[in-house]
């Protein structure tokens, strides 16, 4: 065989292993778009679910999962941020640091249904906050702290020294210096990571599962020590605990998860190329 | 990278700043301090979680022996005379992942060199968006479709009584371990120095050797952090395996038979347990494991990247 020959065909391997990846990605997408979109109307978002939820809309999970979202970004985007400028700018680099980075690393790593166990025992039954959006936004923001640390740690990283150099050389402070040059310049990649996190908080279920979610409550939360029906475990009991569900509610419910983690990740993406060609130019 | 910063501020410690008012000063002071207590708040948070769950995980013990835990074969916690062998969840947990490393070790490897090395730079980005976005995919939809399409096909291609198998959740796992060992593959790929690839070349190598025999060893290390995340990330895999793998807690003969796992375990089981009774302990002893094993997992993965690198400078 020639070496022309064998690249060719190698390359031809590789481009069909990669196919296997793309193809079923693309399936999911398009089967959750092409079977949901025929149920989605405003009657489907904006009402609440009806006889056993056979019928009517999921306007509650929708809700649900908006408070939780907004829970979430309250805890875990000030303790994440102000985490990560202590690590980058004030940690002293011994030991001790490098012990939190590992833990960090590791925490990252821990499957959701744990930091589920550890809101359902700390959360919900030691400090008494029940299942609640209290408890579910707290266990998320566990979940995604260190999603939210590493990304920040990483952009503030990226900040280079000459500008700390100018900014301290002009008679700034530390602070200053931080608030007003490393910040800034470290805002686009904070605010991806951010939002990552944030979406994956969006589509989770087993950390809610335990913490916060309701079966079927079709009210909506009037504080956040209620129980709310969340999106992502509406999916789960309707398509696997309720047996003789219409599918037409299942697959509309998917593509309207599906489309709030989507949103998500648009906006990341865009956030991260805009960045990407400013600074090109 | 932190030293130099550290470097940088240590000249211009507060108390040295005459030039800046007392107010200012105590702002700085009061500012650095608040930065320091959420700093240590987050790592407290985070060392309150390894803390709680094994110290509540082993509570356990005091009603079941250390060898019926982990040695017996019998899980029925629900029974008048309860049993608390975790041998079946942890076989199931292990098939599962062994299922979908066999899937996506090989197909991830690949796309990561295809798409680092060969695909042309326009369908480069398309294609990391499309598996940046699968990675965005909640599980649960993976699961919904794991139950509407998935499992329907296993049982008709392979004409088995039913579709809930380990074989179905390593399926799904390995889509969701995929992306996991494809983007950090890639980094490891892009993270060759241009100076191999060209010395490859310009001794005559073509560009598939020159991936063949010097890219893929020297990036060998982040490969198999790569490789070792994804392991992490499948055995972790909860709400997909909850809804497509059965859940019958035996020890199954072949990957065409329902098995559970330990997180659809804790999943299944947490909401129907008391506080503090034995069972309540038991989940929790089994998500204390599962916590260990990603710990060793991702520290070792960890540890190979900075040898790699090291190696590498």
């Amino acid at each position: 065989m020639s070496k022309n020959f064998k690249e060719k065909f190698a390359f031809t391997i590789l481009a069909l292993i990669t196919m296997c990846v793309i193809i079923p990605a693309l399936f999911i997408f398009s089967y959750i778009i092409y079977n949901g979109i025929g149920t989605i109307s405003l009657e489907f978002i904006f009402s609440a679910p009806r006889r056993g939820m056979t019928e009517g809309g999921i306007f509650p999970a929708i809700v649900g999962t908006m408070s939780l979202i907004l829970g979430t970004i309250v805890f875990a985007l000030p303790l994440g941020v102000g985490t990560a400028i202590y690590l980058v700018e004030y940690a002293k680099k011994n030991l001790l640091t490098k012990l939190i980075s590992l833990a960090i690393l590791n925490l990252a790593g821990v499957p959701s249904v744990v930091y589920g166990l550890f809101g359902l025992g700390l959360f919900v039954l030691l400090l008494g906050f029940g299942s609640s959006i209290l408890s579910g936004a707290l266990t998320l923001s566990c979940l995604i702290l260190p999603i939210i640390i590493k990304s920040s740690e990483a952009a503030i990283k990226s900040v280079p020294n000459i500008y700390r150099e100018a900014s301290l050389a002009l008679g700034a402070t530390k602070w200053q210096t931080i608030y007003k040059v490393v910040l800034p310049t470290a805002m686009p990649g904070i605010i991806t990571g951010a939002i990552l996190g944030i979406g994956r908080a969006a589509g989770e279920t087993a950390a809610i599962l335990l913490t916060v979610a309701a079966f079927f409550l079709p009210r909506l939360p009037n504080s956040i020590m209620d129980q709310v029906m969340v999106l992502s475990y509406h999916l789960y009991i309707i398509s696997s605990q309720v047996p003789g569900m219409p599918d037409a509610i299942k697959n509309g419910t998917a593509l309207v998860l599906l489309g709030v983690v989507g949103i998500f990740f648009f906006v990341a993406t865009v956030v991260r190329i805009r960045y990407k060609l400013a600074n090109r130019e | 990278m932190g030293d130099t910063e550290k470097a940088i501020y240590s000249k211009t410690t507060i108390s040295h700043r005459k030039d800046l008012t007392r107010s200012s000063r105590f702002g700085e002071f009061l500012i650095e301090k608040t930065i320091f207590s959420i700093g240590i708040t987050a790592i407290l948070i985070l060392g309150l979680i390894f803390y709680y769950l094994v110290s509540t995980g082993l509570n356990v013990f005091a009603t079941v022996s250390i060898s019926e835990f982990f040695t017996t074969t019998g899980w029925f916690p629900v029974s008048s005379n309860a049993k608390y062998g975790t041998v079946p969840l942890v076989v199931g947990s292990l098939m599962v992942t062994m299922g979908a490393i066999l899937i996506s070790v090989p197909i991830g490897i690949g796309s990561a060199i295809y798409i680092s090395e060969v695909a042309p730079a326009k369908a480069r980005t398309v294609l990391k968006v499309i598996i940046e976005f699968l990675s965005a995919v909640p599980s649960v939809v993976l699961g919904f479709l794991g139950i509407v399409v998935l499992s329907n096909w296993v049982r008709i291609t392979l004409s088995i009584p039913t579709g809930f198998t380990a074989f179905t959740g390593a399926i799904l796992v390995s889509l969701m371990a995929l992306p996991t060992i494809i983007s950090i593959s890639d980094d490891a790929i892009a993270a060759v120095p241009k100076d191999y690839r060209d010395a490859s070349l310009a001794l005559g190598a073509t560009k598939w050797e020159t991936i063949r025999y010097v890219l893929v060893p020297a990036a060998s290390s982040g490969i198999t952090a790569a490789v070792m995340l994804g392991v992490g990330r499948a055995i972790g895999e909860t709400m997909a395996v909850l809804m497509v793998t059965g859940n019958a807690a035996q020890i199954p003969d072949t990957m065409f038979t329902s098995v559970r796992t330990m997180t659809a375990t804790i999943a299944a089981e947490m909401g129907d347990t008391v506080r503090n009774d034995t069972h309540y302990f038991a989940l929790f002893a089994i998500g204390s494991m599962l916590l260990f094993m990603t710990t060793v997992i991702n520290t070792i993965a960890d540890y190979v990247v900075t040898r790699g690198k090291k190696e590498g400078r």
